[in-house]
C-alpha cells in the first residue's frame, strides 16, 4: 500500500488556482541544457541563501530517513524486548527526528520560496527593460496580442515549475537515495528485491507517459480546431444568421465535437492508468518485502521490526518516484517559455546612440529631409530620394493614397527607423548626432488610433510631462477642449479608464491625446489625422483644439480633412514613396496633376 | 443547487456507466482498505507463529487483492473519464446549437468572448465536477471513513487517541484553505496588474518611444513586479507549509501508536500486526480530507459555471418567429417602407437609437443612408432582415409587416454586406459560395467581377482555390470587403444591403462597384450606409440621419440646398474646397 501521506504541493495549488480549462501541454525547449544553464543563472546571486537550503534539505531528508528505522528498533528491541522505558525512549527520538526532518522542511521552503520569486522577478524586469530598448521594427513585426499572450504564458510556466519544484526535485532525489543507501546498510537482501521493483516502475511511468504524452498532444490538436470552428462561427454569428447558415455550422461543429470526444477519452484514460497502476506496484513491493521478509524471518534472517522499516522505507520511495515523472513534463514546459523568453532578451536592440551624439535642447524646429531613401527591407525601397524643407512654424500637410509612405516619413523623422541613404536635419544637425531621448523630446505625436493607458484621466494627460503639476494638466486639458467633458465625468480627472473599455467616445479619447500633446509642449508636431468621422460638435471642438496646439509649432501632418489641407502653408502629395506635387492648395488645383486627380474623383464626374 | 439540476439532465443517459463506476469505487475502497489487515495478518499469524504457509497465502491473497484493486480503478477511471466527457460534449453541443437559435440582440449581450468562455472552460468546469464527483469525491469520504472504522477495529483505545490528531488536521486544512483563498485573489489581481501595464507598454510601444517614456514606464513595471513577487512569496510559503504540518501531524501520531501501542503489545493486549496495520489505516485517514478541500473548489467552480451555462440555455431569441407566419410573395419587388419605427436597444430603459422614422426604398432604386457615427444608421438597416425587431412602428416589405414572415423566406430575399467583413476559413470560392451553396463557378466569377475582386482573386498564387487564412488575416481590408460583396451579389437578393461596405476601398475603385452593382444586381433595391459623401452621390434618394432621426431625405443637389446638416457633411468633406478651387 503506498498512501501518500500528504498532499504535493501541486494538489494544493491546482485546489485553490480556479485555472480553468488549461490543457495540459507538452513542449520541449529546442535546447533544453542552454535554457536550463541561462535559467540557473538567475539563482546565481543566491548563492549563500541557496546552500542554505541545500543543507537543509539535505537534514529533512535524512531525518525522514531515521523515523523509520526508529520504529523498527522499537518493535525489535523495546516491544519484542518488552522493554517499557526503552520503548519511551525510542519514541522519543522518532518524536525528535520527525519534528526536525518537517521544521527543516519548513524552513527551507520559506527561504526557497523569496529566492524563486526574487529570481523571476529579476527575470521580469531583465526582459521588461529589454523590451523598453527594442527598435520599432520589432514591434511592427510581433503583434501585440502575440507577443503578448506568448510572454504570459511563458512566464506563467517558469514560474509555476520554479516555485513548485525546485525543493520537491531535490527533496526526492535525495529520498531516493537515502533510501536505498539505508536499505542496503540494512539488510542486502531485502534491498536487493526493493531494486527489482525500480526498473519496472520506471519502464511503466515512460511506457504511460509516451502514450499519455500522444493522446494529449492529439486531443490539443482537435481541440484547437474545435476552438477555431466555435470562434469562427460566434464572432461571425451575425453574417451565418444572415445567410442562413446556421445548420452547417452545427454540423460542422458537431463533428469537431465527437473528434474532441474521442481523444479526450483516450488521452484521459491513459494518463489515469499511472496512478492506479504505481499504487499496485507500490503494494506489490510491500507484498514482495513482507513475503521475501516474512520467510527470511523464519528463517531467522531478519527481524520483525526490520520488515516494518523497509515497508515504510518502500511507501516512501515510490511517492518521490511519482512526483518525478510528474515533474518531467512541467520542467520541459518550464524550459521551452525560458527559451522563448531569452530569444527576446537576445533580440539585438535599437541602435544605440553614436557615442558622440549631442544633447539638444529646445529645437527651432526647421525640418530638413535631404535626398533620403528607404526601406523596412533594405531590398524594397518604399521612400525614394525624398527631399522636402519644412520652415520652423509651418504646417505642412502629406498627401496621398494608402500606402504611398505617409506614415513611414513621419517614422524616419522620430527615428523609429533609421534611413537608409540621404540625410535629416533638424536646425542643421543631422538626427543621427542628437541623443535619442532629446530628439523624442521635442517631437509629439498624435495618431489616428489613440492609446490611453489604464490609468486616471489625469495620469494620461500627465503622460506627455511627467513633472506637470496638476494645474498644467488641467490648463492642457482646457486648451485641448476637454476640460467641459472631464468635468462632466462623475470623477472627474481622476476618473480611471479600464483598458479599451468604451468609457470614452472616439472624439473624447482624441482630446485627450491631443491634451498630452499640449503637455509635451513639442517644437515639432507629427499628427495622423483621424478618417472616421466623429459627431459634427466634437469634430468641431476637436479642429480647434488642434489649431491650438500646431500654433507656432513646426507640424507635418497626414491629412484627410479637406480643412486640414486647405489651411496647410504647403501641401506635399506623395505616391510611391516620392514627391510628385508640391504647393497650395489653388496652386496644385490649377496644375490638374495628380492631386487634381486625386481630389476629382471623389467626385466622380457629378457636376456641383 | 437549483442551477445543478437543470444539468444533472445532461448527466441522465449515462447513468448506467457513472452508477457502474461508483461501484467500482466502492469496490476499490473496499480492497484498499483490507491490504493493512492482511499485513498485520501475514505478521502475527505468519511471521510470529513461524507459519510458512501462513506467509505464502496471504501475500497470494494481498497480490491478488491489490490486483483486484488495480483492475476495479482503471475501470472506475475510464468510465468515469467517459461520463465525464458524454456530458461535456452534450453540454458543447447543447450550448452551440443554442446559439445558433439565437438572434442579433442576445449575442450583444452575451458578446463573443463571453460564449467562448460558456463554449470552452465552463463545460470543462461542469465535467470536472462530474468526473472528480465519481472519482475522488466518493473516495475520498469512504475510505476516510473506513480507515477510521478499522482503526477503531484494530484498537479502540488507540483510535480515540489519534481523534485529537485527526480534527487538528481537519482544522489545519480549513485554516489554510481560509487563509490562501484571499491571497491566492491578490495574486490574480497583481498579476493582471502586471500583465496590463506589460500589456499598454506594448501596444503602445510608438507612444513610449516618442514620449520618451522607457524609463517611467520600467518603473512602473518595477512597482508591479514588486508587489507580485511580494505576493507571491507569501502564497508559497503558506502553500509549502500546510504539507510539513500535515505532515508532523501524522508523525505525531506514528510516535504514539508505537508508544502506546507498543506498552499494550508488551503487555500482550495488542499484537504487533495491529500496530503495523493502525499506523497504515493512520495514514490513510489524513490525504482523503486535502482531498475534499480540492473537490470542494471543483463544485463551487462547477456550480457557478453550471449557472452561466444555464443563462445561455435558458436564454429566449429576441426575435422570435410568428406561428402563422407567411412566405413572401414570388416574385418579391423589394419595396420597403418604414412606419414610424422607433428603436431601442435594451427594451425601454435605453435611450432610444432610432426614433419615429417615417420613409421608403422604392423597388429597384439605390437609397442612401448617411449620417455620423452614432447616429443609427446601422440598427435603421438591421431592422429590414429582422436582425432586431423594432420597439414600435412597423418595417413592412412589400407591404406585408416583416415580423409576420417567416425568417428564412425573408432572409433569402435579402442579402447584407456587413460592415466589418467576415470571412471564414476555407478558399476564395467557399467563401463567394457561401451566400449561396448551388451558385455554379460562372456565377461565381460573374459576382467576383462585379465586386471588382476578380482580377485581384486572379493574382493570387491559386486563383479562387486560394485558401483563406483565420479571418482573412492575408486579404487586406479593402480585398475582404469586395469578397463579401461578391458572397452577397451571389444571392441574387432582391433587397441589397451594404452596411458602410466600401469603406476600406479607394474612390476610384468604389465607383467602378457601384457601377458593376448597378449593371449585375438591375432591379434590386439597394440600400446603402455610408459615412464618406462621394459613396452616396449617386442615390436615388439620400437619407440624413441624426440622432436617431431622420434630418433630410431626397437627392443630392436638393439636400445641398434644403439641409444644413447635410452641408456640413459635405463642406467638411469635399465641398468647401471645391467651391474654392474650381
Amino acid at each position: 500500500m503506498a498512501y501518500e501521506t500528504t498532499p504535493s504541493i501541486q494538489d494544493v495549488r491546482a485546489s485553490f488556482q480556479r485555472r480553468q480549462g488549461r490543457p495540459t501541454k507538452f513542449e520541449k525547449a529546442a535546447d533544453p541544457r542552454k535554457a536550463m544553464i541561462r535559467l540557473l543563472k538567475y539563482l546565481e546571486p543566491f548563492k549563500a541563501p541557496l546552500i542554505l537550503v541545500v543543507g537543509f534539505v539535505v537534514l529533512y531528508s535524512l531525518l525522514g530517513l531515521a523515523g523509520p528505522y526508529l520504529m523498527g528498533r522499537a518493535i525489535d528491541k523495546s516491544i519484542g524486548g518488552k522493554n517499557l522505558s526503552s520503548l519511551l525512549v525510542t519514541a522519543l527520538l522518532m518524536l525528535a527526528a520527525y519534528m526536525l526532518s518537517n521544521f527543516f522542511n519548513i524552513i527551507a521552503n520559506l527561504i526557497m520560496a523569496k529566492i524563486s520569486q526574487n529570481a523571476l522577478k529579476n527575470l521580469r524586469s531583465d526582459l521588461f527593460a529589454h523590451i523598453q530598448t527594442l527598435s520599432m521594427r520589432f514591434f511592427d513585426t510581433h503583434p501585440a496580442g502575440g507577443l503578448m499572450s506568448r510572454l504570459t504564458n511563458d512566464i506563467d510556466a517558469i514560474n509555476q515549475t520554479v516555485s513548485q519544484n525546485v525543493i520537491s526535485l531535490i527533496a526526492s532525489i535525495l529520498t531516493m537515495v537515502g533510501i536505498l543507501v539505508s536499505m542496503f546498510i540494512l539488510n542486502h537482501w531485502l534491498a536487493l528485491a526493493s531494486l527489482v521493483v525500480i526498473p519496472i516502475m520506471y519502464w511503466f511511468s515512460n511506457f504511460v507517459a509516451k502514450y499519455t504524452r500522444k493522446g494529449f498532444r492529439e486531443l490539443q490538436k482537435d481541440l484547437g480546431e474545435l476552438n477555431a470552428v466555435a470562434e469562427e462561427t460566434i464572432s461571425g454569428f451575425k453574417v451565418i444568421k444572415a445567410f442562413r447558415r446556421n445548420e452547417s455550422a452545427i454540423e460542422t461543429f458537431r463533428q469537431k465535437n465527437k473528434a474532441v470526444f474521442k481523444s479526450a477519452v483516450y488521452a484521459n484514460s491513459y494518463s489515469m492508468l499511472l496512478m492506479p497502476l504505481t499504487g499496485v506496484l507500490g503494494s506489490f513491493f510491500v507484498i514482495v518485502l513482507a513475503s521475501l521478509g516474512g520467510w527470511l524471518a523464519l528463517k531467522g534472517l531478519v527481524s520483525i521490526g526490520m520488515i516494518a522499516t523497509f515497508i515504510n522505507y518502500a511507501q516512501n520511495f515510490t511517492s518521490p518516484l511519482r512526483q518525478l515523472s510528474n515533474l518531467y513534463n512541467s520542467i520541459q514546459a518550464a524550459l521551452a517559455g525560458a527559451e522563448r523568453v531569452f530569444e527576446i532578451i537576445d533580440t539585438k536592440p535599437e541602435t544605440p546612440d553614436l557615442p558622440d551624439a549631442v544633447s539638444a535642447g529646445r529645437f527651432k524646429g526647421e525640418v530638413r529631409l535631404r535626398n533620403v531613401v528607404f526601406g523596412y527591407n533594405p531590398e524594397r525601397i518604399v521612400i525614394r530620394n525624398f527631399s522636402l524643407e519644412i520652415p520652423a512654424g509651418k504646417t505642412i500637410a502629406l498627401v496621398g493614397p494608402t500606402g504611398a509612405g505617409k506614415t513611414t516619413i513621419t517614422s524616419l523623422l522620430t527615428r523609429f527607423y533609421d534611413i537608409q541613404e540621404g540625410q535629416i536635419l533638424i536646425d542643421g544637425i543631422d538626427i543621427r548626432a542628437i541623443r535619442k531621448a532629446d530628439l523624442r523630446r521635442n517631437l509629439a505625436l498624435v495618431l489616428q488610433d489613440t492609446f490611453l493607458f489604464a490609468d486616471t484621466i489625469l495620469e494620461n494627460i500627465r503622460f506627455g510631462r511627467l513633472d506637470a503639476t496638476d494645474e498644467e494638466c488641467f490648463e492642457a486639458a482646457r486648451m485641448a477642449e476637454a476640460d467641459h467633458f472631464i468635468r462632466q465625468l462623475p470623477q472627474g480627472y481622476h476618473t480611471n479608464l479600464s483598458e479599451r473599455a468604451g468609457n470614452l467616445s472616439q472624439g473624447q479619447r482624441q482630446l485627450l491625446s491631443i491634451a498630452r500633446a499640449i503637455l509635451a509642449n513639442p517644437s515639432i508636431l507629427i499628427l495622423d489625422e483621424a478618417t472616421s468621422s466623429v459627431d459634427t460638435r466634437t469634430e468641431l471642438r476637436i479642429q480647434k483644439a488642434l489649431l491650438r496646439l500646431m500654433e507656432g509649432r513646426t507640424s507635418i501632418v497626414i491629412a484627410h480633412r479637406l480643412s486640414t489641407i486647405r489651411d496647410a502653408d504647403s501641401i506635399v502629395v506623395i505616391n510611391n514613396g516620392e514627391i510628385v506635387e508640391q504647393g497650395n492648395h489653388e496652386e496644385l488645383l490649377e496644375r490638374r496633376g495628380f492631386y487634381h486627380h486625386l481630389y476629382m474623383s471623389q467626385f466622380k464626374g457629378n457636376e456641383i | 443547487m437549483h442551477e445543478f439540476k437543470k444539468i444533472l439532465k445532461y448527466a441522465k443517459p449515462y447513468w448506467k456507466l457513472a452508477l457502474f463506476s461508483l461501484i467500482m469505487l466502492i469496490a476499490m475502497v473496499g480492497f484498499d482498505l483490507a491490504v493493512p489487515r492482511l499485513v498485520g495478518h501475514l505478521i502475527d499469524k505468519g511471521i510470529r507463529q513461524k507459519d510458512l504457509q501462513v506467509v505464502i497465502s496471504t501475500s497470494v491473497i494481498m497480490l491478488g487483492v491489490s490486483l483486484l484493486s488495480a483492475l476495479v480503478a482503471v475501470l472506475n477511471s475510464i468510465s468515469s473519464i467517459r461520463v465525464g466527457e458524454s456530458i461535456a460534449r452534450d453540454l458543447r453541443e447543447a450550448v452551440f446549437v443554442k446559439i445558433q437559435h439565437l438572434s442579433y440582440g442576445n449575442i450583444d449581450k452575451f458578446s463573443t468572448a463571453k460564449l467562448m468562455v460558456r463554449l470552452t472552460s465552463d463545460t470543462a468546469a461542469v465535467q470536472r465536477l462530474f468526473q472528480m464527483s465519481l472519482r475522488i469525491g466518493t473516495r475520498a469520504p469512504l475510505s476516510m471513513i473506513g480507515s477510521i472504522v478499522l482503526m477503531f477495529v484494530t484498537s479502540k483505545t488507540l483510535a480515540l487517541t489519534m481523534m485529537p490528531i485527526l480534527v487538528a488536521g481537519g482544522i489545519v486544512i480549513v485554516y489554510f484553505s481560509v487563509r490562501l483563498e484571499p491571497i491566492f485573489r491578490t495574486v490574480q489581481q497583481r498579476l493582471d496588474r502586471l500583465n496590463t501595464v506589460l500589456q499598454e507598454n506594448i501596444a503602445g510601444a510608438h507612444l513610449v518611444k516618442a514620449y520618451v517614456r522607457g524609463p517611467y514606464e520600467s518603473s512602473r513595471f518595477e512597482q508591479a513586479n514588486k508587489n507580485l513577487a511580494d505576493e507571491n512569496i507569501k502564497v508559497m510559503q503558506l502553500m509549502s507549509s500546510m504539507s510539513p504540518i500535515l505532515t508532523m501531524l501524522i508523525n505525531i501520531g506514528i510516535v504514539l501508536v508505537i508508544w502506546l501501542g507498543g506498552g499494550q503489545a508488551i503487555h500482550g493486549t495488542l499484537s504487533l500486526g495491529q500496530i503495523v496495520a493502525f499506523t497504515n489505516y493512520l495514514m490513510a485517514t489524513l490525504q482523503p480530507l486535502t482531498m475534499m478541500t480540492q473537490l470542494s473548489n471543483n463544485w463551487a467552480n462547477g456550480l457557478a459555471s453550471a449557472k452561466r451555462i444555464n443563462e445561455v440555455l435558458d436564454a429566449e431569441p429576441e426575435v422570435a418567429e410568428a406561428p402563422d407566419a407567411v412566405s413572401l410573395p414570388e416574385p418579391s419587388r423589394g419595396q420597403i417602407e418604414f412606419e414610424g419605427v422607433s428603436f431601442h436597444y435594451n427594451g425601454a430603459t435605453d435611450l432610444a437609437v432610432l426614433e419615429d422614422i417615417c420613409t421608403r426604398a422604392e423597388p429597384g432604386k439605390t437609397t442612401a443612408i448617411l449620417g455620423a457615427t452614432g447616429s443609427g444608421k446601422s440598427s435603421l438597416i438591421n431592422l429590414i432582415p429582422r436582425f432586431y425587431d423594432v420597439s414600435s412602428g412597423k418595417v413592412r416589405i412589400d407591404e406585408q409587416d416583416v415580423r409576420r414572415v417567416r425568417s428564412d423566406s425573408l432572409l433569402e430575399h435579402i442579402a447584407v454586406v456587413p460592415q466589418d467583413s467576415v470571412l471564414f476559413t476555407g478558399t476564395v470560392r467557399d467563401n463567394i459560395r457561401y451566400g449561396r451553396p448551388d451558385a455554379t463557378d460562372d456565377e461565381i466569377i460573374e459576382a467576383a467581377k462585379a465586386a471588382q475582386a476578380h482580377d485581384f482573386i486572379m493574382r493570387m498564387p491559386k486563383g479562387y482555390d486560394t485558401h483563406i487564412e483565420e479571418r482573412g488575416v492575408n486579404l487586406s481590408g479593402g480585398q475582404k470587403q469586395r469578397l463579401a460583396i461578391a458572397r452577397a451579389l451571389v444571392c441574387k437578393p432582391s433587397i441589397l444591403i451594404l452596411d458602410d461596405a466600401t469603406s476600406s476601398v479607394d474612390v476610384e475603385t468604389e465607383t467602378l462597384i457601384q457601377n458593376a452593382i448597378a449593371v449585375a444586381a438591375r432591379g434590386t433595391t439597394v440600400i446603402m450606409v455610408a459615412q464618406r459623401i462621394s459613396t452616396v452621390l449617386n442615390a436615388d434618394k439620400i437619407i440624413v440621419l441624426d440622432q436617431g432621426r431622420i434630418a433630410a431625405e431626397g437627392k443630392h443637389r436638393v439636400l445641398l440646398k434644403s439641409s444644413p446638416i447635410y452641408k456640413e457633411i459635405y463642406d467638411s468633406q469635399l465641398g468647401a474646397g471645391v467651391r474654392h478651387g474650381l
